[in-house]
């Protein structure tokens, strides 16, 4: 009896149960479960990291400064002055060309994917006061592929920084011409090199900043055609693939091939520049660039 | 003819090479070596050459006859250097005011360790940049196969033409259909999607000519022959700059969307 109504004095100060609320807090203390979005576990040192930390980092892991892959919009953001970038041609859409198998489905997933209506975004922008135009490429379109819209947004911007005397200031990323608009895409090769020819032989300068994966037919067209080639650390660059190359030569591939390091030590990048350091880099550049100074 | 049998016949055993072109068409054919840069390489032939009487620099893909011979050229597959013998030969050519002849036979730039860490996409790339504005006439013509960039790296041209049984494609069909189906021996399906014959980059206006293979090949020879130096007489009559904002604009007008 009396120890009945003690449980009772007890309860009498419980609040109600709510089974709901059990169930959060059986959650809560039992699985420390963290949703898929929210945490992500280094691929390079394996830590687990906060997404909202990794954002706020520029995507560089803060344990070993392994970086992830980062959307065009996140870099415009931390590459271009605050609400200075300007977009050219949001609107131009690829469509089904060749009648190829899944296309216009595929189109449809990267659209949802990657929020963008296209695998690179162009413009006008500031960077530390300094004006020039900007593309960027979208490693979730398509991993960045080139096709015909690819090709001709980066034309125009080529050909709009000519006649305005603006240096271009590029970050790629692709697996190459798009399969699925079949010899239209290889044309975007020689088409986008045609723009950047022009623009150089007006005395105009051109930095690509290579990121993770750059490979295929934009690595072998307006990737390596900059006067200032420069690559993220770890950055895979190259014209084949890595596992094209096993499965057809069975080679084995020595550690570090066609990363940024070992490209660097053959001579094809001029510098690998981390990503906390890009916008300073790109302001010093454009500004040891400046006409008369 | 379906594309499948096209591919094929790009492909056939017997089938002429960049140097049977060269020796039937031109005479007085003397070779030039080298990238001087780092190597020869055998899968890109380049030279001096007459044809019908004018002097022109030739470029050719070269896949070797018999099995020796192919090793040493890979299969007509070109290193850096390939393309970097062909780009230094083309700059020769503008310079002594000659024009280029070049053949495109390959099924891809070279695909290996070699080759990347000399650089292949940045050779390829180069040649894309400087043929845009070379101050001389530049031909192509595909005679076998034409595998994406390694084919294009000797394919910006003020023309463009093919042999009715060449192809030209992005990737190879083989590549396609391992992409798409995960299934490399769906070849056929692969040819037909990506519209890679000469009838369908006509169409396209990718190409501006198709050469018709008659029985006797022979008559290839004599049809390009003829083709090849009463179009160079052409183009050499232009004006530098017009032929120059010609060629810009020949690949500036492809793939451009409808809208907008």
């Amino acid at each position: 009896m009396r120890i009945r109504s003690m449980m009772l004095t007890k309860n009498f100060f419980k609040k109600p149960e709510n089974p709901l609320e059990w169930y959060d807090n059986r959650t809560k203390n039992s699985i420390p479960d963290i949703p898929d979005q929210m945490c992500i576990s280094c691929p390079k040192c394996k830590a687990i990291l906060l997404t909202g930390d990794l954002n706020e980092n520029a995507r560089v892991c803060p344990k070993c400064g392994y970086h992830f892959r980062m959307n065009a919009r996140q870099r415009v953001g931390m590459i271009a002055d605050e609400n200075s970038f300007s977009e050219m041609d949001a609107e131009m859409r690829s469509t089904n060309l060749i009648g190829f198998p899944n296309y216009d489905k595929k189109l449809w997933h990267a659209r949802l994917e990657s929020g963008e209506n296209e695998a690179v975004i162009c413009g006008t922008a500031q960077i530390g006061g300094f004006p020039c135009c900007l593309f960027v490429m979208e490693p979730h379109f398509m991993m960045g592929s080139m096709g015909t819209v690819v090709g001709e947004k980066i034309t125009r911007l080529f050909e709009y920084a000519a006649e305005k005397s603006l240096p271009v200031i590029g970050f790629t990323v692709s697996g190459g011409a798009r399969m699925q608009e079949g010899i239209l895409s290889l044309m975007q090769m020689a088409k986008t090199s045609a723009a950047v020819k022009r623009h150089s032989d007006q005395g105009n300068l051109y930095v690509a900043i290579l990121t993770d994966p750059t490979t295929g037919g934009v690595t072998a067209s307006f990737a390596m055609e900059a006067d200032i080639i420069v690559a993220e650390p770890g950055a895979l660059i190259g014209f084949a693939g890595p596992r094209v190359i096993e499965q057809t030569m069975r080679q084995k591939l020595p550690p570090n091939f066609q990363r940024s390091e070992f490209l660097l030590e053959k001579g094809f990048l001029d510098d690998i520049v981390p990503r906390g350091r890009q916008r300073d880099y790109l302001v010093s550049l454009l500004s040891l660039h400046q006409r008369g100074s | 003819m379906e594309a499948y049998e096209r591919l094929a016949a790009s492909r056939a055993k017997n089938r002429p090479t960049g140097m049977s072109y060269i020796h039937n068409i031109f005479t007085d054919f003397l070779e030039m070596h080298g990238d001087r840069r780092f190597g020869d390489d055998k899968a890109v032939v380049g030279g001096i050459a007459r044809l019908c009487g004018m002097p022109v620099t030739v470029i050719a893909h070269e896949k070797g006859v018999g099995t020796k011979e192919k090793i040493s050229r890979n299969f007509g597959s070109a290193h850096p250097e390939g393309y970097r013998k062909a780009l230094r030969l083309m700059k020769q050519a503008e310079k002594f005011k000659r024009p280029v002849v070049c053949f495109v036979d390959t099924a891809g730039a070279f695909c290996g360790i070699s080759a990347e860490e000399r650089g292949e996409g940045e050779a390829i790339a180069e040649n894309l940049k400087e043929m845009i504005t070379l101050k001389t006439p530049i031909l192509s013509v595909f005679i076998g196969e034409g595998g994406s960039g390694g084919a294009l790296g000797l394919a910006v041209a003020d023309e463009v033409w093919m042999l009715e049984n060449a192809y030209y494609s992005v990737i190879s069909p083989e590549g396609c259909a391992s992409i798409l189906w995960k299934d490399s021996s769906k070849v056929k399906e692969a040819a037909e999607c990506l519209k890679l014959t000469a009838d369908d980059l006509f169409r396209m206006k990718v190409i501006e000519r198709i050469i018709p293979e008659p029985e006797n090949f022979g008559e290839v020879y004599e049809n390009l022959q003829s083709e090849l130096y009463h179009t160079l007489l052409l183009k050499e009559a232009l004006k530098p700059e017009d032929m120059l904002q010609q060629r810009y604009d020949r690949f500036r007008r492809l793939g451009v969307p409808a809208q907008k």
